[in-house]
């Protein structure tokens, strides 16, 4: 068990509940699974994690294709087959044929590890339920060569999701589980600053009152996030925007939202805007 | 300990196990909550908590467990700091302490109250065991007796405790209940349970099959062999019915992320949408126009679509009783149905196999609603779900069993 604890670091900010959640699962050795809007920062926190604890980081990213097995071990099948074939390499050393996964590698290591099982939601169903024992145990067995793969260090495992709805329940209850809520302003400028510490103060507080206005219209199929902003925050710079006409012009909207129809209903928003303006300026 | 935590969280449908709670308590042993109540408000719910739309009924319970017993020093001692039983003096404070604690208070915000005496307990950390009259100073003179931990934490705890509750009392998490806010997004996740593997329909055979591989290999006299086979895929398909118009306009919103959702759930075999005004009668529409042309005969449609087609009809179901009942009824005037809805409604749950009725109104308005007759008319005939991420849950649930 490692003293040591997660206080965030220079270029990853960490609110206390989350610094709280990461310290428990280190110390209690239980997976830590991270979910939260797409964009709060939920991939960099393993590295952030990595980074303060000083240890290694093995990043393993699931896709939809991904099984289980693929994490523990693979055994290569066909080249074994081949290499009897034609008779290459040692085909009665079944041993060269097992290659380690990603969690096979953070079992082996010699030191405790950082573990990140990233996007575990975009695996098939039963993948979570596959790895119960062996994040459980952290140990596996593998039968071809009747070894026992078993951790020197239980890695500190970190797993994400963007959706952890469908984990199973068994699954959830060995976790410790801690939700990345949108970062409200104060937050926000904190990691823009992060980013961009040369930024002018006075385009940073337009930029994110307009941020903040494109991000709660109603109907949008994908809410802007934080990496979004900090691309904004970029571009505003380098165009070299007058930065009181941010919120009322929104320029290069297109790299804060992504999709056609949330550019229309920001488009529809902004003349609704000019209009009532322009009425009250009659009035006026 | 702290069972009364366990129960009121259970009470507020938090799914607590026995493996957290003893996880907590492996917590707790461990002192991760550093001996504070803010420490503990986020470790228990760290540990506890498997779902943010859970954290607001967490918040609710943790504040309603804690505040319970705030005013009342006595009954602290079994719930609150029997985990800091270092120093059981702290439960009795005294009138005259308390009263000069209370005064403290009416003089200072409470975040500059926590602040001072904060520093006072760093000032003075060397001599806690017998400094007793420092903090004193603060009206809080038997903390300081402990040598378990530096008094001030537990000063700090007794402080910061009242910010947990605070924080919990804000409930700041209202917004992710499920009950409250759907996405499309949620509704996906619900739809993904909507499915059945199997191997045998069509599409590249990808994955190796070693077992056969080995038997053609040795069939060939060790000539090698490989051999493939297809991967499992989904074999779940889907007819998804909406009703559009009229009443149904205030469920746009609702509507348009289910129907994002479904669309986006790229795993179905087949999906395939048909559109009606309240009720189903002898045609059904192509488009959301809902014009006639682009049109085709109910009986088309099921003698196309397999009977193991999941059936999805999204309606309010609310309508006038001719409608449904009625030849004729069809609420579109140059419309003449020669069969009442109802019989329509009836020969399509007779057909699939698997059918649900989401209703986009809320469960609890269904017996009292305007329109409750016809919907309890249809509730007859179809399985009836609301149309919240909790409801398609149940109702994917209840089409995958099997009949």
């Amino acid at each position: 068990m490692t003293n040591a604890s997660f206080r965030g670091t220079s270029d990853y900010i960490a609110s206390p509940d989350l610094q709280a959640a990461v310290n428990v699962a280190v110390s209690l050795e239980r997976p830590l699974l991270v979910r939260g809007e797409p964009g709060t920062g939920k991939t960099l926190l393993a590295e952030a994690v990595a980074e303060s604890l000083g240890m290694r980081l093995i990043t393993w990213p699931v896709k939809s294709t991904t099984r289980a097995q693929d994490g523990l071990y693979v055994y290569d099948t066909v080249q074994r087959l081949y290499d009897s074939q034609f008779g290459e390499g040692d085909p009665a050393d079944v041993a060269k044929y097992i290659r380690l996964g990603q969690l096979g590698e953070s079992f082996a290591a010699p030191e405790r590890v950082v573990l990140v099982i990233d996007e575990v939601d975009k695996a098939d169903l039963e993948f979570p339920n596959d790895l119960l024992w062996e994040l459980d145990r952290m140990s596996f067995h593998i039968p071809e060569t009747g070894e026992t793969v078993a951790a020197k260090q239980r890695p500190v495992v970190i797993i994400t999701s963007n959706a952890e709805k469908e984990l199973p329940d068994a699954f959830l209850r060995r976790c410790v589980f801690h939700y990345i809520a949108f970062p409200d302003p104060a937050q926000m400028e904190q990691i823009v600053r992060v980013h961009h510490p040369e930024v002018e103060e006075k385009l940073l507080r337009q930029a994110m009152e307009g941020f903040y206005l494109l991000r709660e219209l109603d109907g949008l199929q994908k809410r802007p996030s934080t990496s979004e902003l900090v691309d904004w925050v970029q571009a505003l710079a380098v165009g070299g925007i007058d930065p009181d006409t941010i919120v009322d012009e929104l320029p290069f909207m297109g790299v804060v939202l992504k999709k056609q129809a949330d550019l229309d209903i920001a488009r529809r928003h902004m003349a609704i805007r000019a209009r009532r303006a322009a009425m009250q300026q009659e009035r006026g | 300990m702290f069972e009364g935590l366990f129960t009121a969280l259970r009470d507020e449908g938090v799914p607590v196990a026995l493996d957290e709670w003893l996880m907590l308590h492996e917590g707790l042993e461990r002192d991760l909550h550093q001996s504070t109540l803010s420490g503990f408000y986020l470790m228990s719910r760290a540990v506890l908590v498997k779902d943010e739309a859970h954290y607001d009924s967490f918040d609710i319970a943790f504040a309603r467990y804690f505040s319970g017993i705030e005013p009342a020093g006595e009954a602290m001692d079994d719930k609150v700091w029997t985990w800091l039983h270092a120093n059981p003096r702290f439960l009795h404070i005294s009138e005259d302490q308390r009263r000069r604690l209370d005064e403290m208070r009416d003089q200072l915000e409470l975040d500059e109250l926590l602040e001072k005496l904060k520093e006072k307990l760093e000032s003075q950390e060397e001599e806690h065991h017998g400094g007793s009259e420092h903090i004193g100073t603060g009206g809080t003179s038997p903390f300081g007796h402990s040598g378990y931990h530096p008094g001030g934490i537990r000063i700090g705890g007794q402080g910061r405790w009242r910010s947990a509750i605070q924080t919990a009392g804000e409930r700041q998490y209202r917004d992710l209940r499920t009950d409250h806010e759907i996405g499309s997004r949620d509704f996906g996740v619900a739809l993904r349970r909507l499915r059945q593997l199997s191997t045998r329909l069509d599409g590249p055979a990808t994955e190796l099959d070693v077992d056969d591989t080995i038997r053609q290999t040795a069939d060939h006299a060790g000539q090698l062999r490989l051999s493939f086979r297809r991967p499992r895929r989904n074999t779940v398909r889907v007819l998804l019915m909406l009703d559009i118009g009229g009443s149904m306009d205030d469920h746009i919103m609702l509507l348009d992320r289910l129907f994002t959702a479904m669309h986006q759930a790229s795993h179905f075999r087949d999906l395939q949408v048909r559109f009606f005004h309240n009720c189903v009668y002898d045609r059904v529409y192509l488009h959301p126009d809902m014009n006639p042309r682009t049109s085709e005969s109910t009986d088309h449609l099921l003698a196309q679509v397999d009977s193991d087609y999941k059936l999805v009809m999204v309606g309010d179901a609310c309508m006038a009783p001719t409608e449904l009942l009625a030849p004729g009824g069809a609420i579109d005037y140059q419309h003449m149905n020669e069969i009442p809805g109802a019989e329509w409604l009836q020969s399509l749950e007779d057909h699939f196999r698997h059918a649900a009725w989401l209703n986009p109104h809320p469960k609890r308005w269904w017996d009292t609603i305007h329109g409750a007759y016809t919907l309890g008319i249809v509730r007859q005939i179809f399985p009836m779900f609301e149309l919240s991420v909790d409801g398609l849950d149940q109702a994917v649930r209840h089409l995958m069993v099997r009949r």
